[in-house]
């Protein structure tokens, strides 16, 4: 019940979507009906033909040529109706595409990060890429099939019912028989579809596992354990299929089947008609013929139509599901621009929790002076992200309020607040652009020294300039072959470009070799130069030196305060400080 | 493609029944319109009723001879396809799973993945269509003709006329819109590359409020995909327009000249009706055979793709003269002036590395990312071979070898701690078949891993899922580590196995590892010096190269890059609590 209500919904959002297309979409269903009507015409005319050529001496010559005349224009016709109608359904579904996927593009730029990091990259493209294609396409082309189809199937009758009733009927009688033979197979195939589609999902999990972790398996030698697994598999996997191939392939010639059983009972009521008089005529039995041939035809596609409809259905209202997702808080009516932070931060009775029944951080106060640095420490894990989350507005505080410049972050446009950040993430990006690109994306017209200058500041012009193209080498997909500590190199560089007044910056783990580590902390103290800094600090060095540090763990601040007077507690950031040192 | 044809050998029968029932059925579709053409001009020409009963009861018979040889013809063509894809994946798993490390590194998993399920299923769907319709519609096309010259040999050239016409349309569309279906799919993948770089990199685009310039972007692409999409649909939407064209054509043609044999009493009026029903035969068919050729020509992209990885030579077979013990057998692993290389222009990743593991004995080894440390343990289990120089285990050269012995003298555990599904119990057993649950706890204890895995339900026999994702980074990393214990083996390797352990556990597993009755030779690779400091000689590896090897307080002394490594160490904290 409640999946058709969702359907419903659905339907009618597709719907309203196609308005905008509605004139494109009459003119379509225009030109398919006329392409319809004429190419159930013309076998009419050929009948009437062959009628004029009853035989040696009874040719009706002038007639035939008349008739060939109007086949000829009647195809001419229908030609470019056809042509037509499929410029225009591929001009609606393109267009729908595109208009699609770019207003859910700019949809996920208006999304809150909360969104972003709850739903894997590949879950919300396979949405924008695959879903949009199988919908448009479903949803169009299956329309067309289907609205051709049926105009098709009711002209026949129209027609065959107009010239000769009774054989009309015995097509008529055997129609049920062909829609219930399709119908069996769809309901028996559609099983063993399903177990096959299963069948092969645990194959491919399998592939997955074992090719994924190729290594592990010849470092332990199991090389024959998980072959036989797989057999296993595969061999069940070859007996669905097959299963599944025979069955679906079966529809085909079962109502091609059915179709000769039509025509030959045409054949043979029409042939006696003609010999019985009445005015039925060999053209006209030939015309029948025609039809007959023709006629179950759209069944076959129609069934396969609802099936296309429906998951198109289906794709469209998980398409539907991100567009409706609730946007960011837009920025308050009436909030200003921060045109240049002078590094007072503050926090009041700042309370945050991801999910409401997890509460991290309640009743954090902090207040932070120009040029001050501020360490965060704890494990990995701790949820050190989340300090930088709020402070970049990324995600906004449940209770309390931050202030920069003493005013509340969120009577600041979010565009000018960010400008004032400068933001170096361990987790680093890049675009895949050259490197020029990348530097250069906080100031796009920054000149050659300007940028060449923010290079050396973050020492990374000595390696770029080794790349093959320098400044000009195209990156892969996120930062390709630089090796971790390049491409922070390479973040630092950008931000060093434009230094805002604050700074976030995250220091780099162990997994940095030594000396790449001391080289991207000179370019951090470089930066930190009369800049008040929030810093994700590993290094002993920056914790001692920070004039506040705030000890994080399970998500929350629990302990504040500077070195001297947190180790004096005797806390979890004393415990934390000897560790390292204990044997 | 020949290679992948083997897969067919065994469905010999198969391939050749099922067209040979497909042509049988043809012939039959091809008969029909001779046999309404004998009810015009004999049944309803003599008003002879019972002839036309027969008639019509030889169609019905054409109707049940048809459908038995199509049935019978889908069923040998899926049996022929599935049978050939399931045997063609299992040659293709067996295949990679032979592959050495190396050729794992160049072709890339998620390459081989693809290649096992999406290309094999493509290949699979084109041998079932080109064993029932390859034949059918060029039969039935040409057939057409050939009745046609048998109704009425003097109008026939209208088919002559007609055939090739329409075969040059339907081709010259097909050969021009397979390349460009090609670039669409590439302008898809442009478009997705960019969504998915737009995703990945959210903060910074809005740290650098960049919404709007990545929204042009997506515009660009979109534009582009949008734009070659079109231009190929509307070539595509002119097959249907000018294939009917000819077709109707045609038919005028059979009217008009058909109409002047009529009079002068060369043809009948059924002969004429005859022509045009196979006239109208021919345009479904030659539709259905371009379909055909569109998806043959996608499915042979896939096999080919598939016959590369068919093809890649397997890499390393033992060399009989190499196993002799040429060195110190009492030396577990030695390493003679080695060097290694990943590929033809890569650079070296290992050069001059010289050390001697006696038995029993720790051997640590320590340097920066990408300093080779990996790199040189695997060339003790042979993982790679050496491109300079000789690895002994045990004094024989390890290519003197048989794959197996040597494997089983080693445990390791690798960097990226993999579980696969299962048990925990199965997962432990990788490491000896037939160790008992009694061994097993012993290697869980060692481990470090006992406490956690009495508390899963189901202890031993708890549910592991897909690459153990059920468990967190530091269970999946003892278990690993369990995994290896059980295995017993003389060679213990663990590679930074203990990255995501605390100071404590690391420490408790390192004494565990050295209580261990049986007293394996270890190699233990780590970035921090705390946990090698204790070990027999450590060995300091710098952009590949050997700069330090002894114990350490002498590195501390002699070696420069390690006393770096060392002090940067000491002075940090926090981050191993």
């Amino acid at each position: 019940m409640k999946k058709q209500k969702m359907n419903k919904k659905t339907i009618g959002r597709i719907l309203r979507d196609l308005k905008h297309y509605r004139i494109l979409l009459l003119l379509s269903l225009f030109f398919a009906a006329v392409s319809v009507a004429l190419t159930l015409y013309v076998p009419l005319l050929t009948g009437d033909a062959i009628d004029l050529m009853l035989g040696k001496g009874l040719v009706n010559w002038d007639g035939v040529v008349i008739i060939a005349i109007q086949i000829g224009g009647c195809t001419l016709i229908t030609a470019l109706c056809q042509w037509l109608m499929s410029v225009l359904n591929n001009r609606i579904t393109y267009g729908m595409v595109r208009k699609l996927r770019r207003d859910a593009f700019e949809k996920l730029q208006k999304l809150p990060l909360s969104y972003l990091d709850s739903h894997s990259v590949g879950e919300i493209v396979s949405r924008m890429m695959s879903d949009v294609d199988q919908f448009t396409d479903g949803l169009l082309m299956g329309f067309a099939q289907f609205f051709t189809g049926i105009l098709t199937i009711l002209g026949t009758l129209v027609i065959m019912l107009t010239i000769k009733p009774s054989i009309a009927l015995v097509v008529i009688l055997v129609t049920p028989l062909s829609l219930f033979v399709a119908a069996f197979i769809a309901k028996k195939t559609y099983s063993m579809f399903r177990l096959q589609s299963e069948t092969r999902a645990e194959q491919t999990a399998m592939i997955d596992e074992y090719v994924g972790n190729h290594k592990v398996v010849l470092a332990f030698g199991r090389e024959d354990e998980a072959q036989e697994e797989f057999n296993e598999i595969n061999r069940r996997l070859g007996k669905c299929a097959l299963r599944a191939t025979f069955f679906s392939s079966i529809t085909n010639p079962s109502t091609r089947f059915v179709n000769n059983l039509v025509y030959a009972g045409v054949a043979l009521t029409g042939a006696m008609m003609c010999i019985g008089g009445g005015g039925f005529t060999v053209g006209g039995l030939s015309v029948f013929l025609t039809y007959a041939n023709q006629y179950t035809k759209p069944f076959n596609e129609i069934s396969g139509v609802l099936t296309e409809l429906q998951n198109a259905i289906a794709c469209a209202s998980r398409l539907f599901e991100l567009m409706d997702e609730p946007n960011l808080v837009p920025d308050a009516e009436d909030a200003r621009e921060l045109e240049s932070a002078d590094g007072f931060v503050a926090m009041k009775d700042v309370a945050f929790s991801y999910t409401p029944s997890q509460d991290l951080i309640r009743g954090l106060n902090l207040t932070v002076h120009p040029g001050q640095r501020i360490a965060l420490v704890g494990p990995t894990g701790c949820g050190k992200t989340t300090v930088i989350n709020l402070l970049m507005r990324f995600y906004d505080v449940n209770d309390g309020a931050i202030f920069v410049s003493g005013t509340d972050i969120r009577d600041i446009t979010r565009a000018s607040l960010r400008a004032n950040w400068g933001m170096v993430l361990q987790d680093t990006w890049l675009r895949a652009a050259t490197v020029r690109e990348n530097i250069c994306m906080a100031k796009p017209d920054a000149t050659e020294e300007e940028m060449i200058a923010a290079a050396k500041a973050a020492h990374a012009h000595s390696f770029i300039k080794r790349l093959p193209k320098g400044y000009d080498t195209v990156l892969g997909e996120n930062g390709g072959d630089l090796s971790q500590g390049q491409k922070q190199l390479l973040c630092i560089a950008r931000v060093m470009l434009n230094l805002p007044p604050m700074l976030i910056l995250d220091e780099a783990t162990s997994s940095i070799d030594t000396r790449m580590e001391l080289k991207i902390q000179k370019a951090f103290s470089t930066m930190m130069q009369g800049r008040t800094s929030f810093i994700v600090a590993h290094r002993l060095s920056t914790i001692e030196t920070a004039d506040v540090i705030l000890v994080m763990r399970d998500g929350k601040i629990i302990e504040q305060g500077d070195h001297a007077t947190l180790l004096a507690n005797q806390g979890f950031y004393h415990h934390l400080y000897n560790s390292q040192f204990e044997s | 493609m020949k290679k992948l044809l083997i897969y067919l050998k065994p469905y010999t029968k198969e391939t050749v029944i099922s067209p040979f029932f497909k042509l049988l059925e043809a012939i039959f579709d091809l008969l029909v319109p001779l046999v309404v053409k004998q009810i015009i001009d004999v049944g309803i020409a003599n008003r002879d009723k019972p002839y036309i009963l027969g008639m019509c009861a030889i169609l019905i018979l054409f109707a049940i001879i048809g459908l038995t040889c199509s049935l019978i013809a889908q069923y040998f063509a899926a049996k022929a396809a599935v049978g050939f894809s399931t045997e063609l994946r299992r040659d293709l798993f067996s295949h990679i799973q032979s592959f050495s490390y190396a050729q794992t590194d160049r072709i890339g998993t998620s390459t081989l993945i693809t290649r096992m399920t999406a290309d094999v299923n493509q290949v699979q769907s084109a041998v079932n269509l080109t064993l029932r319709l390859f034949l059918r519609s060029p039969i039935i096309v040409l057939g057409s003709m050939i009745m046609a010259f048998a109704v009425s040999p003097r109008n026939a050239w209208i088919f002559v006329l007609v055939i090739p016409l329409l075969s040059v349309v339907v081709f010259s569309i097909m050969i021009k819109s397979i390349p460009l279906y090609k670039k669409a799919q590439q302008s898809l993948d442009k478009v997705t590359s960019v969504t998915r770089e737009n995703l990945t990199g959210a903060r910074v685009i809005r740290a650098f409020r960049k919404e709007q310039e990545e929204i042009d972007r997506f515009t660009v692409a979109n534009n582009e995909h949008h734009a070659i999409q079109n231009f190929v649909a509307r070539i595509s939407a002119l097959m249907n327009p000018l294939t009917l064209i000819l077709v109707n054509m045609g038919v005028i043609l059979i009217l008009l000249f058909g109409a002047k044999d009529v009079q002068i009493g060369r043809l009948s009026q059924g002969e004429v009706v005859a022509l045009t029903n196979y006239m109208a035969q021919i345009l479904v068919e030659l539709v259905k055979f371009a379909n055909t050729i569109f998806t043959v020509n996608k499915a042979l992209a896939c096999a080919n793709r598939i016959e590369s990885v068919l093809e890649t030579p397997l890499g390393m077979e033992s060399d009989p003269t190499l196993a002799t013990e040429t060195g110190d057998s009492s030396i577990a692993v030695e390493f003679q002036n080695v060097g290694m290389t990943y590929s033809k222009d890569a650079e070296a990743s290992l050069t001059g590395i010289q050390f001697q593991a006696p038995r029993g004995s720790t051997f640590g080894i320590i340097g920066s990312t990408g300093s080779g440390k990996t790199s040189l343990v695997n060339l003790i289990p042979r993982f790679y071979d050496a491109t300079e120089g000789r690895v002994l285990v045990n004094g024989r050269d390890v290519r003197g070898y048989e794959t197996e012995p040597l494997r089983q003298k080693i445990a390791v555990v690798p960097q990226k701690a993999v579980l696969f599904r299962g048990t925990i119990r199965s997962n432990l057993l990788w490491g000896n078949e037939n160790a008992s649950d009694e061994e097993l706890w012993e290697a869980l204890e060692a481990a470090q891993a006992k406490d956690f895995v009495l508390q899963k339900e189901g202890g031993l026999d708890a549910p592991v899922s897909q690459n153990g994702r059920n468990f967190s980074g530091g269970q999946r990393q003892r278990l690993t580590i369990a995994r290896a214990l059980v295995r017993k083996a003389e060679i213990l390797i663990l590679d930074d196995s203990s990255s995501a352990l605390d100071y404590a556990t690391d420490a408790a597993l390192r004494q565990a590892i050295k209580a261990l009755p049986y007293q394996p030779t270890v190699f233990l690779i780590s970035q921090r010096t705390s946990s090698l400091q204790h070990a027999d000689q450590i060995l300091v590896l710098e952009d590949g190269e050997q700069v330090g090897l002894g114990t350490h307080d002498a590195l501390l002394k002699s070696c420069e890059v390690y006393r770096e490594i060392y002090e940067s160490q000491f002075r940090k904290g926090g981050e191993q609590a």
